[in-house]
């Protein structure tokens, strides 16, 4: 299972460095999404600054509905759906191989959107390591979701619009969660952020072992 | 045609929404509704506190408790799907969902209106209403789901999975929440008096009662509708199957095509059976 999913996970990754669609565009979306909310609250009152773990999270979301959307819109085409099928690789192996490789993009999207808050916002980084655990925890949690849906909404000619309507109420814990961590890291009392990590971590491994278990009947099926 | 009705559904299969069962039901649930309302708005006393704005409880609560039981009703009904593979479970898990929506959503309008003469406003960010919030929105996106075209199988088990990674968010997101409002602000609001006049309790039971009838009846009539559905569906597709049919048995039986691509007769002089340039 395991073999598998690095197989996957390595093919999707590969796909997106010789596509560079997450450089070129998820990247770049995700940057004028932080420039916007500048536009939209006043950067000169301090709302950003107060708001930063909150809208660092909601563009994280955003630049996640593209980055899913995009690992399974690969599958859609040109029948690769049936050839997955009939590839023989453990579902589930295909399941954590396709989380896999959207959280890594994921995570390399925050890590720049981390450095944009930095810079744009003026935004005070003091617990790296609650950071770093919470954008694990997150994005585990996310791509974990994001995988069951996409798959899902694959293929399907309402996908774009199903997609966030499915994911986003989903993903609202992790909002929530991620949010609180940052906002104690950002401000360097990092005690209750460690229990929203936890809280995070759950979230993740319940849809993780969730979408080992129901990925095969959903990739067969639809 | 050929297809049965009782043998598809696996039972005593509905052809028709309205049963004696459904019937006696739906008459008890109008008494029911008449006398909620004469106690919910006559019989029982204002509220020491609330005054007149507390009746909205006996609809609002019982209101909240049923789509709770229905949203529990269709996970319970997608876990018995992926488990029977049965077009009960599905059609159940189906129906109940989307009067747990309507529900939701009266709880949630109920609830503002309650709020605004209760705190001056319709909303506040306490933990429940915001649970309560994404509870419609969650199975709103289960409902689209279920409403994708495509083989009824496959509909059927993309909806069962669907509704169960709605159903495993619930309890995540009410943590959360709770979590998310007592660590900054504090509960905002005690609810319903923790001594309760004997009145007004039964009034609330009542409310509760009547609700679950109501939840009952459209969970029936509902189901039915569905099924029916599916039915016209299936008959739909053997009406078409028996035309083609018809169409192929009317031709003639000979081997050969009677109008060959290189005939020189015009179709329509063209006699169906024996044509002197058929190869």
């Amino acid at each position: 299972m395991l073999r598998d999913a690095a197989l996957v996970a390595g093919k999707d990754l590969r796909l997106e460095w010789r596509s560079r669609v997450a450089t070129n565009q998820v990247a770049p979306f995700a940057i004028l999404v932080l420039i916007l909310f500048a536009f939209a609250l006043d950067p000169d009152r301090g709302i950003l600054e107060r708001a930063t773990a909150g809208l660092y999270w909601v563009t994280v979301l955003f630049a996640a509905l593209l980055a899913l959307s995009r690992a399974f819109s690969i599958e859609a085409a040109d029948g690769n759906r049936d050839a997955l099928r009939l590839s023989g690789l453990d579902p589930a192996g295909i399941f954590l191989g396709k989380a896999a490789a959207v959280a890594v993009v994921l995570l390399a999207l925050e890590v720049l959107l981390l450095v944009g808050v930095i810079v744009l916002y003026n935004a005070d980084v003091h617990g790296i390591g609650l950071l770093a655990a919470t954008c694990v925890a997150a994005t585990a949690g996310l791509a974990a979701t994001g995988s069951l849906y996409g798959v899902l909404a694959a293929g399907l000619r309402v996908r774009e619009t199903l997609l966030p309507l499915l994911l986003l109420p989903v993903a609202a814990p992790v909002l929530i969660g991620a949010t609180r961590a940052f906002e104690d890291a950002f401000s360097g009392t990092t005690g209750e952020g460690w229990s929203w990590c936890v809280l995070l971590a759950i979230f993740a491994l319940i849809y993780t072992v969730f979408g080992v278990l129901a990925f095969g009947p959903l990739l067969e099926e639809s | 045609m050929t297809t049965d009705p009782q043998t598809a559904a696996g039972g005593d299969a509905p052809v028709g929404t309205g049963s004696p069962f459904t019937r006696v039901l739906g008459i008890l649930c109008l008494v029911g509704i008449a006398a909620l309302l004469a106690f919910g708005l006559v019989w029982s006393a204002p509220d020491v506190v609330q005054s007149d704005s507390v009746r909205i409880m006996y609809l609002h609560v019982p209101v909240a408790i049923v789509a709770f039981l229905a949203f529990a009703v269709t996970a319970f009904g997608s876990v018995m799907y992926l488990w029977r593979k049965s077009q009960f479970w599905d059609l159940t898990a189906g129906a109940s969902a989307e009067i747990g929506v309507m529900f939701t959503a009266l709880t949630l309008l109920t609830g503002m209106l309650w709020g605004r003469p209760t705190w001056g406003v319709f909303w506040v960010w306490d933990a429940r209403l915001t649970t309560t919030a994404l509870l419609l929105v969650l199975f709103l996106g289960y409902l689209a789901v279920r409403r994708i075209p495509g083989d009824p199988d496959v509909v059927a088990k993309r909806a069962a999975i669907a509704g169960l990674i709605a159903f495993i968010d619930v309890p995540i997101v009410h943590y959360s929440t709770v979590w998310w409002r007592t660590l900054h602000q504090g509960p905002t609001i005690t609810r319903l008096d923790p001594q309760i006049d004997g009145l007004m309790l039964f009034s609330l039971m009542l409310g509760m009662v009547v609700f679950l009838g109501v939840y009952l009846w459209l969970l029936v009539h509902r189901f039915r509708v569905a099924y029916l559905e599916s039915q016209v569906d299936d008959l739909g597709l053997d009406v078409a199957l028996a035309e083609r049919r018809a169409e192929g048995s009317a031709l003639p039986t000979s081997p050969t095509s009677p109008t060959s691509p290189t005939s020189p007769t015009p179709p329509e002089a063209a006699p169906l059976v024996t044509t002197g340039d058929e190869r």
